[in-house]
Protein backbone atom coordinates (compact mmCIF):
# COMPACT_ATOMS: atom_id res chain seq x y z
CA UNK A 1 0.00 0.00 0.00
CA UNK A 2 2.58 2.00 0.64
CA UNK A 3 4.91 1.52 -2.01
CA UNK A 4 1.62 2.18 -3.99
CA UNK A 5 1.46 5.79 -2.44
CA UNK A 6 5.31 6.58 -1.83
CA UNK A 7 7.02 4.70 -5.29
CA UNK A 8 4.96 3.05 -8.06
CA UNK A 9 3.39 6.48 -9.18
CA UNK A 10 6.85 8.20 -8.93
CA UNK A 11 8.32 5.13 -10.66
CA UNK A 12 5.40 5.42 -13.14
CA UNK A 13 6.90 9.14 -13.40
CA UNK A 14 10.47 8.32 -14.50
CA UNK A 15 9.32 5.73 -16.62
CA UNK A 16 6.92 7.25 -19.33
CA UNK A 17 8.04 10.84 -19.15
CA UNK A 18 5.28 12.16 -21.91
CA UNK A 19 2.78 10.79 -20.16
CA UNK A 20 4.17 13.49 -17.07
CA UNK A 21 4.71 16.26 -19.81
CA UNK A 22 0.68 15.98 -21.35
CA UNK A 23 -0.37 15.64 -17.74
CA UNK A 24 1.33 19.10 -16.41
CA UNK A 25 0.22 20.78 -19.36
CA UNK A 26 -3.46 19.91 -19.58
CA UNK A 27 -3.04 20.98 -16.00
CA UNK A 28 -0.81 24.11 -16.79
CA UNK A 29 -3.63 25.03 -18.52
CA UNK A 30 -6.71 24.55 -16.56
CA UNK A 31 -4.56 26.31 -13.97
CA UNK A 32 -4.65 29.49 -16.04
CA UNK A 33 -8.64 29.49 -16.40
CA UNK A 34 -8.76 28.99 -12.75
CA UNK A 35 -6.23 31.62 -12.16
CA UNK A 36 -8.09 33.61 -14.62
CA UNK A 37 -11.66 33.34 -13.08
CA UNK A 38 -9.43 34.16 -9.30
CA UNK A 39 -8.62 37.23 -10.89
CA UNK A 40 -12.05 38.04 -11.14
CA UNK A 41 -12.78 38.03 -7.76
CA UNK A 42 -9.76 39.26 -6.81
CA UNK A 43 -10.18 42.79 -8.66
CA UNK A 44 -13.72 43.30 -6.89
CA UNK A 45 -12.31 41.88 -3.87
CA UNK A 46 -10.01 44.63 -3.47
CA UNK A 47 -11.32 47.22 -4.61
CA UNK A 48 -14.70 46.87 -3.10
CA UNK A 49 -14.40 44.95 -0.29
CA UNK A 50 -17.23 42.69 -1.96
CA UNK A 51 -16.92 38.85 -2.48
CA UNK A 52 -18.83 38.63 -5.74
CA UNK A 53 -20.29 35.45 -5.50
CA UNK A 54 -21.84 36.12 -8.93
CA UNK A 55 -18.36 36.00 -10.61
CA UNK A 56 -19.35 32.39 -11.89
CA UNK A 57 -22.44 33.07 -13.52
CA UNK A 58 -21.06 36.03 -14.92
CA UNK A 59 -18.66 33.90 -16.80
CA UNK A 60 -21.25 31.98 -18.71
CA UNK A 61 -23.62 34.63 -19.17
CA UNK A 62 -20.61 36.36 -20.99
CA UNK A 63 -20.25 33.11 -23.15
CA UNK A 64 -23.62 33.15 -23.47
CA UNK A 65 -24.37 36.48 -24.93
CA UNK A 66 -21.27 35.94 -27.19
CA UNK A 67 -22.61 32.84 -28.87
CA UNK A 68 -26.46 33.72 -28.80
CA UNK A 69 -25.68 36.93 -30.56
CA UNK A 70 -23.89 34.94 -32.92
CA UNK A 71 -26.88 32.41 -33.41
CA UNK A 72 -29.09 35.46 -33.94
CA UNK A 73 -26.93 36.42 -37.51
CA UNK A 74 -24.80 39.17 -35.67
CA UNK A 75 -21.39 38.77 -37.12
CA UNK A 76 -18.87 36.93 -34.32
CA UNK A 77 -16.48 40.33 -34.16
CA UNK A 78 -19.35 42.32 -33.43
CA UNK A 79 -20.83 40.11 -31.08
CA UNK A 80 -17.65 40.42 -29.28
CA UNK A 81 -18.01 44.22 -29.30
CA UNK A 82 -21.53 43.88 -28.16
CA UNK A 83 -20.77 41.15 -25.42
CA UNK A 84 -18.05 43.92 -24.23
CA UNK A 85 -20.52 46.02 -24.23
CA UNK A 86 -23.01 44.30 -22.35
CA UNK A 87 -20.75 43.93 -19.89
CA UNK A 88 -19.96 47.09 -19.26
CA UNK A 89 -23.75 48.31 -18.95
CA UNK A 90 -23.73 45.16 -16.57
CA UNK A 91 -20.94 46.54 -14.29
CA UNK A 92 -22.40 49.86 -14.21
CA UNK A 93 -26.44 48.68 -13.29
CA UNK A 94 -24.48 47.01 -10.28
CA UNK A 95 -22.46 49.64 -9.04
CA UNK A 96 -25.79 51.56 -9.33
CA UNK A 97 -28.79 49.37 -8.27
CA UNK A 98 -26.53 47.02 -5.92
CA UNK A 99 -23.53 48.93 -4.53
CA UNK A 100 -24.75 52.60 -4.13
CA UNK A 101 -27.30 51.95 -1.81
CA UNK A 102 -25.50 49.52 0.42
CA UNK A 103 -22.55 51.79 0.69
CA UNK A 104 -21.22 51.17 4.42
CA UNK A 105 -22.97 47.93 4.76
CA UNK A 106 -21.73 44.67 6.35
CA UNK A 107 -19.47 42.79 4.51
CA UNK A 108 -21.69 39.84 4.64
CA UNK A 109 -25.03 41.82 3.39
CA UNK A 110 -22.91 42.95 0.71
CA UNK A 111 -21.96 39.38 -0.28
CA UNK A 112 -25.61 38.30 -0.24
CA UNK A 113 -26.67 40.67 -2.24
CA UNK A 114 -24.27 39.07 -5.12
CA UNK A 115 -25.77 35.92 -4.20
CA UNK A 116 -29.14 37.65 -5.07
CA UNK A 117 -27.12 39.04 -8.00
CA UNK A 118 -25.74 36.00 -9.60
CA UNK A 119 -29.49 34.07 -9.71
CA UNK A 120 -30.72 37.58 -11.59
CA UNK A 121 -28.12 37.05 -13.99
CA UNK A 122 -28.83 33.17 -14.10
CA UNK A 123 -32.67 34.33 -14.75
CA UNK A 124 -31.91 36.64 -17.50
CA UNK A 125 -29.29 34.60 -18.96
CA UNK A 126 -31.44 31.37 -19.04
CA UNK A 127 -34.47 34.04 -20.50
CA UNK A 128 -32.42 35.50 -23.09
CA UNK A 129 -30.61 32.48 -24.34
CA UNK A 130 -32.25 28.92 -23.04
CA UNK A 131 -30.53 26.67 -20.90
CA UNK A 132 -29.25 24.07 -23.54
CA UNK A 133 -25.80 23.38 -23.74
CA UNK A 134 -24.08 25.36 -26.98
CA UNK A 135 -21.19 25.57 -28.95
CA UNK A 136 -18.34 28.05 -28.31
CA UNK A 137 -17.75 30.15 -31.84
CA UNK A 138 -14.13 29.69 -31.98
CA UNK A 139 -12.80 29.69 -35.26
CA UNK A 140 -15.23 32.21 -36.06
CA UNK A 141 -13.14 34.39 -33.77
CA UNK A 142 -10.12 33.48 -35.49
CA UNK A 143 -8.76 31.69 -32.70
CA UNK A 144 -6.99 28.29 -33.60
CA UNK A 145 -8.32 25.05 -33.56
CA UNK A 146 -5.60 21.92 -34.91
CA UNK A 147 -3.00 20.28 -32.74
CA UNK A 148 0.56 20.00 -32.78
CA UNK A 149 2.47 16.82 -31.78
CA UNK A 150 5.81 17.16 -30.10
CA UNK A 151 8.14 14.27 -30.08
CA UNK A 152 9.82 13.87 -27.42
CA UNK A 153 11.32 11.13 -24.95
CA UNK A 154 10.64 8.53 -27.12
CA UNK A 155 6.55 9.28 -26.72
CA UNK A 156 4.46 12.42 -28.11
CA UNK A 157 3.06 15.23 -26.21
CA UNK A 158 0.09 16.54 -27.82
CA UNK A 159 -0.86 20.61 -28.09
CA UNK A 160 -4.15 21.57 -28.63
CA UNK A 161 -3.84 24.73 -30.31
CA UNK A 162 -6.69 26.25 -28.48
CA UNK A 163 -5.16 26.04 -25.71
CA UNK A 164 -2.03 27.25 -26.62
CA UNK A 165 -3.98 30.63 -27.41
CA UNK A 166 -5.56 30.66 -23.57
CA UNK A 167 -2.41 30.15 -22.35
CA UNK A 168 -1.25 33.17 -24.74
CA UNK A 169 -3.88 35.55 -23.73
CA UNK A 170 -4.39 34.31 -20.10
CA UNK A 171 -0.29 36.18 -20.28
CA UNK A 172 -1.39 39.00 -22.15
CA UNK A 173 -4.14 39.80 -19.72
CA UNK A 174 -2.42 39.51 -16.98
CA UNK A 175 0.39 41.80 -18.00
CA UNK A 176 -1.68 44.50 -19.44
CA UNK A 177 -3.57 44.45 -16.29
CA UNK A 178 -0.29 44.94 -14.47
CA UNK A 179 0.71 47.72 -16.46
CA UNK A 180 -2.48 49.49 -16.30
CA UNK A 181 -2.45 49.31 -12.18
CA UNK A 182 1.34 50.21 -11.78
CA UNK A 183 1.21 53.53 -14.84
CA UNK A 184 -2.35 54.86 -15.06
CA UNK A 185 -3.94 57.57 -13.25
CA UNK A 186 -6.71 54.96 -13.01
CA UNK A 187 -4.93 52.33 -12.20
CA UNK A 188 -2.67 54.60 -9.29
CA UNK A 189 -6.70 55.21 -8.02
CA UNK A 190 -7.76 51.63 -7.86
CA UNK A 191 -5.11 50.85 -5.71
CA UNK A 192 -5.62 53.96 -3.25
CA UNK A 193 -9.36 52.78 -2.90
CA UNK A 194 -7.87 49.54 -2.30
CA UNK A 195 -6.08 50.57 0.38
CA UNK A 196 -8.06 52.93 1.79
CA UNK A 197 -11.43 53.92 0.92
CA UNK A 198 -12.23 56.67 3.03
CA UNK A 199 -9.17 58.08 2.04
CA UNK A 200 -9.72 58.02 -1.91
CA UNK A 201 -12.77 59.73 -0.73
CA UNK A 202 -11.16 62.96 0.35
CA UNK A 203 -8.62 63.21 -2.28
CA UNK A 204 -11.55 63.16 -4.89
CA UNK A 205 -11.27 60.02 -6.28
CA UNK A 206 -15.41 58.79 -7.02
CA UNK A 207 -15.60 55.77 -5.66
CA UNK A 208 -18.86 54.56 -7.80
CA UNK A 209 -16.78 55.48 -10.97
CA UNK A 210 -13.99 53.25 -9.27
CA UNK A 211 -16.64 50.45 -8.70
CA UNK A 212 -17.64 50.93 -12.03
CA UNK A 213 -14.34 50.44 -13.45
CA UNK A 214 -13.32 47.23 -11.50
CA UNK A 215 -16.89 45.76 -12.14
CA UNK A 216 -16.37 46.09 -16.23
CA UNK A 217 -12.60 44.63 -15.72
CA UNK A 218 -13.81 41.78 -14.23
CA UNK A 219 -16.63 41.63 -16.52
CA UNK A 220 -14.33 41.20 -19.39
CA UNK A 221 -12.34 38.61 -17.75
CA UNK A 222 -15.34 36.64 -17.27
CA UNK A 223 -15.86 36.87 -20.75
CA UNK A 224 -12.03 36.00 -21.96
CA UNK A 225 -12.22 32.79 -19.40
CA UNK A 226 -15.65 31.90 -20.60
CA UNK A 227 -14.61 32.16 -24.47
CA UNK A 228 -11.70 29.61 -23.37
CA UNK A 229 -13.56 27.85 -21.57
CA UNK A 230 -16.29 27.50 -23.65
CA UNK A 231 -13.58 26.42 -26.52
CA UNK A 232 -12.34 23.84 -24.08
CA UNK A 233 -15.52 22.32 -23.53
CA UNK A 234 -19.06 23.56 -24.49
CA UNK A 235 -20.79 27.26 -22.97
CA UNK A 236 -23.67 25.66 -20.23
CA UNK A 237 -24.44 26.42 -17.13
CA UNK A 238 -22.14 23.83 -15.46
CA UNK A 239 -19.35 26.38 -16.16
CA UNK A 240 -20.88 28.12 -12.65
CA UNK A 241 -19.80 25.22 -10.88
CA UNK A 242 -16.26 25.01 -12.20
CA UNK A 243 -16.08 28.57 -11.19
CA UNK A 244 -16.39 27.46 -7.82
CA UNK A 245 -13.09 26.09 -7.77
CA UNK A 246 -11.32 29.65 -8.12
CA UNK A 247 -12.58 29.78 -4.18
CA UNK A 248 -10.16 27.04 -3.79
CA UNK A 249 -7.55 29.18 -5.76
CA UNK A 250 -8.46 32.23 -3.93
CA UNK A 251 -7.87 30.77 -0.36
CA UNK A 252 -4.36 28.96 -1.32
CA UNK A 253 -3.25 32.47 -3.33
CA UNK A 254 -4.93 34.92 -0.61
CA UNK A 255 -8.05 37.02 -1.67
CA UNK A 256 -6.56 40.16 -2.15
CA UNK A 257 -3.03 39.33 -4.08
CA UNK A 258 -3.04 38.72 -7.82
CA UNK A 259 0.49 36.63 -7.79
CA UNK A 260 -1.51 34.74 -5.42
CA UNK A 261 -4.59 34.24 -7.63
CA UNK A 262 -2.45 32.89 -10.58
CA UNK A 263 0.23 30.76 -8.85
CA UNK A 264 -3.07 29.40 -6.87
CA UNK A 265 -4.41 28.76 -9.77
CA UNK A 266 -1.57 26.91 -11.38
CA UNK A 267 -1.15 24.85 -8.80
CA UNK A 268 -4.69 23.64 -8.76
CA UNK A 269 -4.68 23.12 -12.41
CA UNK A 270 -1.43 20.99 -12.08
CA UNK A 271 -2.03 19.21 -8.36
CA UNK A 272 -5.27 17.78 -9.75
CA UNK A 273 -4.27 16.80 -12.82
CA UNK A 274 -1.30 14.87 -11.15
CA UNK A 275 -2.91 13.86 -8.63
CA UNK A 276 -5.92 12.10 -10.81
CA UNK A 277 -3.64 10.71 -13.34
CA UNK A 278 -0.62 8.95 -10.33
CA UNK A 279 -2.81 8.58 -7.72
CA UNK A 280 -6.41 8.52 -8.05
CA UNK A 281 -7.09 4.55 -9.23
CA UNK A 282 -5.88 4.25 -5.88
CA UNK A 283 -9.40 6.21 -4.51
CA UNK A 284 -11.73 4.67 -7.80
CA UNK A 285 -10.38 7.96 -9.88
CA UNK A 286 -12.90 10.97 -10.27
CA UNK A 287 -10.51 12.90 -7.54
CA UNK A 288 -10.16 15.87 -9.72
CA UNK A 289 -13.99 16.98 -8.50
CA UNK A 290 -12.60 17.54 -4.80
CA UNK A 291 -8.97 17.63 -5.08
CA UNK A 292 -9.17 21.38 -5.15
CA UNK A 293 -11.15 21.99 -2.04
CA UNK A 294 -8.97 19.03 0.33
CA UNK A 295 -6.29 21.00 -0.97
CA UNK A 296 -7.91 24.26 0.26
CA UNK A 297 -9.58 23.21 3.73
CA UNK A 298 -5.76 22.11 4.13
CA UNK A 299 -4.77 25.59 3.80
CA UNK A 300 -7.38 27.03 5.72
CA UNK A 301 -6.17 24.95 8.62
CA UNK A 302 -2.46 25.81 8.47
CA UNK A 303 -1.93 29.00 6.60
CA UNK A 304 -5.98 30.69 6.86
CA UNK A 305 -3.74 34.23 4.64
CA UNK A 306 -2.96 32.00 1.72
CA UNK A 307 0.20 32.01 0.32
CA UNK A 308 0.71 35.43 -0.94
CA UNK A 309 -2.09 37.16 1.57
CA UNK A 310 -1.37 40.49 1.50
CA UNK A 311 1.03 41.54 4.13
CA UNK A 312 -0.57 44.11 6.47
CA UNK A 313 1.65 47.01 6.97
CA UNK A 314 0.96 47.94 10.60
CA UNK A 315 3.18 50.67 12.68
CA UNK A 316 3.07 50.67 16.24
CA UNK B 1 -21.40 84.09 21.45
CA UNK B 2 -19.01 86.79 21.17
CA UNK B 3 -19.01 88.88 17.96
CA UNK B 4 -16.85 87.77 15.69
CA UNK B 5 -13.51 90.20 15.13
CA UNK B 6 -14.51 93.07 13.25
CA UNK B 7 -11.21 92.26 10.92
CA UNK B 8 -12.36 89.03 10.15
CA UNK B 9 -15.74 90.22 8.96
CA UNK B 10 -13.80 92.85 6.80
CA UNK B 11 -11.80 90.42 4.98
CA UNK B 12 -13.41 88.00 2.08
CA UNK B 13 -14.81 84.70 3.61
CA UNK B 14 -14.00 81.62 1.95
CA UNK B 15 -16.24 79.56 3.92
CA UNK B 16 -19.70 79.56 6.35
CA UNK B 17 -20.90 77.20 8.23
CA UNK B 18 -24.17 78.24 9.68
CA UNK B 19 -25.71 76.61 12.48
CA UNK B 20 -25.50 73.02 11.24
CA UNK B 21 -26.87 70.08 13.12
CA UNK B 22 -25.23 66.58 12.46
CA UNK B 23 -26.84 63.62 12.76
CA UNK B 24 -25.09 59.40 12.55
CA UNK B 25 -27.16 56.56 11.49
CA UNK B 26 -30.60 58.69 12.22
CA UNK B 27 -30.07 58.95 15.85
CA UNK B 28 -27.03 59.93 17.53
CA UNK B 29 -26.95 63.87 17.04
CA UNK B 30 -23.72 65.02 17.62
CA UNK B 31 -23.39 68.47 16.29
CA UNK B 32 -25.97 71.03 17.69
CA UNK B 33 -25.49 73.97 15.92
CA UNK B 34 -22.58 74.69 15.33
CA UNK B 35 -21.29 78.33 12.94
CA UNK B 36 -18.11 79.39 12.24
CA UNK B 37 -16.78 81.62 9.03
CA UNK B 38 -13.25 81.19 7.49
CA UNK B 39 -11.39 84.51 6.16
CA UNK B 40 -10.09 83.96 2.63
CA UNK B 41 -6.43 83.40 3.57
CA UNK B 42 -6.78 83.01 7.43
CA UNK B 43 -6.02 80.17 9.65
CA UNK B 44 -8.82 78.88 11.79
CA UNK B 45 -8.79 76.44 14.68
CA UNK B 46 -11.57 74.00 16.27
CA UNK B 47 -10.67 73.26 19.39
CA UNK B 48 -11.61 71.12 22.11
CA UNK B 49 -11.73 67.79 23.47
CA UNK B 50 -11.74 64.56 22.62
CA UNK B 51 -15.96 63.84 21.26
CA UNK B 52 -16.67 67.48 21.18
CA UNK B 53 -17.41 67.34 17.52
CA UNK B 54 -14.04 68.96 15.66
CA UNK B 55 -13.61 65.67 13.32
CA UNK B 56 -17.28 65.78 12.67
CA UNK B 57 -17.51 69.65 11.75
CA UNK B 58 -14.51 69.27 9.10
CA UNK B 59 -16.20 65.96 7.84
CA UNK B 60 -19.57 67.90 7.49
CA UNK B 61 -17.82 70.53 5.39
CA UNK B 62 -15.68 68.25 3.31
CA UNK B 63 -19.15 65.94 2.72
CA UNK B 64 -17.18 62.76 3.93
CA UNK B 65 -20.29 61.78 6.30
CA UNK B 66 -22.26 60.60 3.83
CA UNK B 67 -19.82 57.22 3.71
CA UNK B 68 -20.45 57.08 7.89
CA UNK B 69 -23.82 57.21 7.71
CA UNK B 70 -23.85 60.99 8.65
CA UNK B 71 -26.00 63.81 7.61
CA UNK B 72 -26.43 67.75 8.24
CA UNK B 73 -29.93 67.98 8.84
CA UNK B 74 -30.23 71.38 9.89
CA UNK B 75 -28.49 74.73 8.57
CA UNK B 76 -26.21 75.27 5.48
CA UNK B 77 -22.74 75.28 4.59
CA UNK B 78 -21.46 77.80 2.10
CA UNK B 79 -17.98 77.47 0.34
CA UNK B 80 -16.74 80.39 -2.08
CA UNK B 81 -20.19 81.41 -1.26
CA UNK B 82 -22.21 78.18 -3.40
CA UNK B 83 -23.94 76.12 -1.03
CA UNK B 84 -22.04 72.39 -1.10
CA UNK B 85 -23.92 70.36 1.49
CA UNK B 86 -25.17 67.52 -1.74
CA UNK B 87 -22.17 67.78 -3.51
CA UNK B 88 -20.15 64.55 -3.00
CA UNK B 89 -16.40 65.02 -1.59
CA UNK B 90 -14.56 65.17 -5.51
CA UNK B 91 -17.26 67.76 -6.03
CA UNK B 92 -15.60 69.65 -3.41
CA UNK B 93 -12.37 68.84 -4.25
CA UNK B 94 -12.56 70.05 -7.73
CA UNK B 95 -13.92 73.47 -6.41
CA UNK B 96 -10.97 73.81 -4.05
CA UNK B 97 -11.94 72.28 -0.74
CA UNK B 98 -10.00 69.13 0.51
CA UNK B 99 -9.73 67.40 3.87
CA UNK B 100 -6.68 65.93 5.32
CA UNK B 101 -8.22 63.06 7.47
CA UNK B 102 -7.15 62.37 11.02
CA UNK B 103 -4.39 59.73 11.00
CA UNK B 104 -2.80 60.54 7.92
CA UNK B 105 -4.37 57.51 6.10
CA UNK B 106 -1.80 57.74 3.66
CA UNK B 107 -2.11 54.63 0.95
CA UNK B 108 -0.14 52.15 2.50
CA UNK B 109 0.91 49.77 -0.41
CA UNK B 110 1.65 52.80 -2.71
CA UNK B 111 4.90 54.59 -3.21
CA UNK B 112 5.59 58.12 -1.73
CA UNK B 113 5.43 59.90 -4.71
CA UNK B 114 2.08 57.63 -6.26
CA UNK B 115 0.23 59.12 -2.89
CA UNK B 116 0.91 62.39 -4.05
CA UNK B 117 -0.21 61.51 -7.39
CA UNK B 118 -3.43 60.25 -6.07
CA UNK B 119 -4.09 63.87 -4.99
CA UNK B 120 -3.98 64.89 -8.80
CA UNK B 121 -6.98 62.80 -9.23
CA UNK B 122 -9.29 65.24 -10.03
CA UNK B 123 -7.11 67.02 -11.69
CA UNK B 124 -7.20 67.68 -15.55
CA UNK B 125 -4.76 71.01 -16.72
CA UNK B 126 -2.37 68.38 -17.92
CA UNK B 127 0.68 66.35 -16.70
CA UNK B 128 3.42 68.94 -16.76
CA UNK B 129 1.51 71.15 -14.71
CA UNK B 130 0.67 68.28 -12.23
CA UNK B 131 4.54 67.26 -12.45
CA UNK B 132 5.15 71.11 -11.60
CA UNK B 133 2.92 70.78 -8.10
CA UNK B 134 5.49 67.86 -7.55
CA UNK B 135 8.61 69.47 -7.43
CA UNK B 136 5.86 72.54 -5.71
CA UNK B 137 5.41 69.87 -2.75
CA UNK B 138 8.87 68.77 -2.68
CA UNK B 139 10.20 72.12 -1.99
CA UNK B 140 8.32 72.10 0.71
CA UNK B 141 8.70 68.76 2.49
CA UNK B 142 12.53 67.66 1.51
CA UNK B 143 12.17 64.65 3.57
CA UNK B 144 9.61 63.52 0.81
CA UNK B 145 11.84 63.95 -2.18
CA UNK B 146 14.38 61.60 -0.20
CA UNK B 147 11.52 59.00 0.40
CA UNK B 148 9.74 59.62 -2.60
CA UNK B 149 10.07 55.43 -3.59
CA UNK B 150 9.10 53.80 -0.58
CA UNK B 151 6.16 52.25 0.58
CA UNK B 152 4.04 55.09 2.59
CA UNK B 153 3.35 52.35 5.15
CA UNK B 154 7.05 51.77 5.74
CA UNK B 155 7.34 55.42 6.72
CA UNK B 156 7.72 57.99 9.96
CA UNK B 157 4.47 59.00 11.57
CA UNK B 158 5.60 63.21 10.38
CA UNK B 159 6.74 61.93 6.71
CA UNK B 160 3.20 59.96 6.61
CA UNK B 161 1.73 63.93 7.80
CA UNK B 162 3.54 65.27 5.36
CA UNK B 163 2.95 63.00 2.40
CA UNK B 164 -1.13 63.40 3.87
CA UNK B 165 -0.71 67.29 3.71
CA UNK B 166 1.51 66.82 0.16
CA UNK B 167 -1.03 64.91 -1.35
CA UNK B 168 -3.69 67.41 -0.49
CA UNK B 169 -1.56 70.18 -2.03
CA UNK B 170 -1.74 68.13 -5.27
CA UNK B 171 -5.28 68.88 -5.74
CA UNK B 172 -4.16 72.54 -6.00
CA UNK B 173 -6.69 73.83 -3.22
CA UNK B 174 -7.61 76.82 -2.11
CA UNK B 175 -8.96 75.77 1.34
CA UNK B 176 -7.17 72.76 3.37
CA UNK B 177 -9.57 70.77 6.54
CA UNK B 178 -6.58 69.76 8.63
CA UNK B 179 -7.69 67.01 11.09
CA UNK B 180 -5.28 66.77 14.84
CA UNK B 181 -1.94 66.97 12.50
CA UNK B 182 -0.46 66.58 16.19
CA UNK B 183 -1.89 63.58 16.41
CA UNK B 184 0.81 61.15 17.74
CA UNK B 185 4.04 63.35 16.53
CA UNK B 186 7.22 64.44 18.64
CA UNK B 187 6.62 67.77 19.69
CA UNK B 188 9.30 69.04 17.69
CA UNK B 189 7.96 67.56 14.10
CA UNK B 190 4.85 69.32 15.28
CA UNK B 191 6.19 72.72 15.24
CA UNK B 192 7.80 71.81 11.59
CA UNK B 193 3.97 70.94 10.73
CA UNK B 194 2.71 74.05 11.69
CA UNK B 195 5.48 75.79 10.15
CA UNK B 196 4.63 74.33 6.96
CA UNK B 197 0.87 75.30 7.12
CA UNK B 198 2.11 78.87 7.70
CA UNK B 199 4.42 79.28 4.92
CA UNK B 200 2.06 77.30 2.92
CA UNK B 201 -0.49 80.15 4.01
CA UNK B 202 1.27 82.65 3.23
CA UNK B 203 3.35 82.10 0.04
CA UNK B 204 0.30 79.72 -1.88
CA UNK B 205 -2.51 81.48 -0.33
CA UNK B 206 -4.16 78.20 1.28
CA UNK B 207 -6.98 78.98 3.63
CA UNK B 208 -7.16 76.22 6.49
CA UNK B 209 -9.51 75.22 9.40
CA UNK B 210 -8.08 72.91 11.12
CA UNK B 211 -9.11 70.91 14.02
CA UNK B 212 -6.81 70.33 16.88
CA UNK B 213 -6.34 68.78 20.95
CA UNK B 214 -3.07 71.13 21.21
CA UNK B 215 -4.28 74.17 21.89
CA UNK B 216 -1.45 75.78 22.73
CA UNK B 217 0.15 75.32 19.66
CA UNK B 218 -2.99 75.90 17.29
CA UNK B 219 -3.91 79.69 19.07
CA UNK B 220 0.04 80.53 18.64
CA UNK B 221 -0.96 79.92 14.23
CA UNK B 222 -4.99 80.21 14.46
CA UNK B 223 -5.75 83.79 13.51
CA UNK B 224 -9.15 82.29 15.04
CA UNK B 225 -10.24 79.82 17.44
CA UNK B 226 -13.39 78.30 18.00
CA UNK B 227 -13.67 75.96 21.21
CA UNK B 228 -16.06 73.30 20.55
CA UNK B 229 -17.60 70.93 23.58
CA UNK B 230 -20.65 68.32 22.87
CA UNK B 231 -21.47 69.52 20.22
CA UNK B 232 -21.56 73.34 20.37
CA UNK B 233 -19.13 76.28 19.86
CA UNK B 234 -18.95 77.70 23.45
CA UNK B 235 -15.96 80.21 22.99
CA UNK B 236 -14.66 81.98 19.75
CA UNK B 237 -12.14 84.89 19.37
CA UNK B 238 -8.84 85.90 17.61
CA UNK B 239 -6.27 83.49 18.78
CA UNK B 240 -4.12 85.61 21.06
CA UNK B 241 -7.43 87.16 22.89
CA UNK B 242 -8.23 83.01 23.15
CA UNK B 243 -4.89 82.38 24.43
CA UNK B 244 -5.16 84.58 27.20
CA UNK B 245 -8.71 84.18 27.95
CA UNK B 246 -8.69 82.65 31.73
CA UNK B 247 -11.30 79.69 30.87
CA UNK B 248 -9.02 78.35 28.03
CA UNK B 249 -6.07 78.71 29.89
CA UNK B 250 -7.78 76.69 32.73
CA UNK B 251 -9.70 74.05 30.95
CA UNK B 252 -7.42 73.86 27.89
CA UNK B 253 -3.91 75.10 28.51
CA UNK B 254 -3.71 73.53 32.01
CA UNK B 255 -2.54 76.69 33.65
CA UNK B 256 -4.07 77.66 36.64
CA UNK B 257 -5.82 80.83 37.43
CA UNK B 258 -4.03 84.15 37.33
CA UNK B 259 -4.78 85.15 40.67
CA UNK B 260 -2.85 82.79 42.20
CA UNK B 261 -5.70 80.65 44.05
CA UNK B 262 -5.82 76.92 44.11
CA UNK B 263 -8.25 75.32 41.46
CA UNK B 264 -11.58 75.44 43.17
CA UNK B 265 -14.55 74.17 42.64
CA UNK B 266 -16.22 77.90 42.65
CA UNK B 267 -14.32 78.72 39.15
CA UNK B 268 -15.25 75.03 37.94
CA UNK B 269 -18.75 76.24 38.41
CA UNK B 270 -18.33 79.67 37.77
CA UNK B 271 -17.18 78.34 34.09
CA UNK B 272 -20.01 75.63 34.00
CA UNK B 273 -22.20 78.33 34.37
CA UNK B 274 -20.66 80.99 31.86
CA UNK B 275 -20.83 77.47 29.47
CA UNK B 276 -24.71 77.05 29.82
CA UNK B 277 -25.22 80.93 28.83
CA UNK B 278 -22.68 80.77 25.67
CA UNK B 279 -24.13 77.84 24.22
Amino acid sequence: MLSEIFVEPFVLMADIPDLLLQTIWEGFVAGTLYALIALGFVLIFKASGVFNFAQGIMVVFAALTLVGLYANGVPAWLALIITIGVMAILAISIERVVLRPLVGQNEAILLMATIGLSLFVRGVGETLFGGETKTMITSELGLPTGITDWNVFDGRVTFQHIDIAAVVIAVLMVAGLAVFFSKTRIGRALRAVADDHQAALSVGISLHQIWAIVWFASGVVALVTGIMWGARSDVSFALEVIALKALAVLILGGFTSIPGAIVGGLIIGIGEKLFEVYWGGLLGGGTEAWFAYVLALIFLLFRPQGLFGERIIERV
Amino acid sequence: MNAPAPAAEAAETILEVNNIEVIYDHVILVLKGVSLTVPKGGIVAILGANGAGKTTTLKAISNLLHAERGEVTKGNIEFKGEQVQSLSPNDLVRRGCIQVMEGRHCFGHLSIEENLLTGAFTRKDGASAIKNDLELVYNYFPRLRERKNSQAGYTSGGEQQMCAIGRALMSRPEMILLDEPSMGLAPQLVEEIFEIVKALNAEQGVSFLLAEQNTNIALRYATYGYILESGRVVLDGEGPALRENEDVKEFYLGAGSSDGDKRSFRNVKHYKRRKRWLA
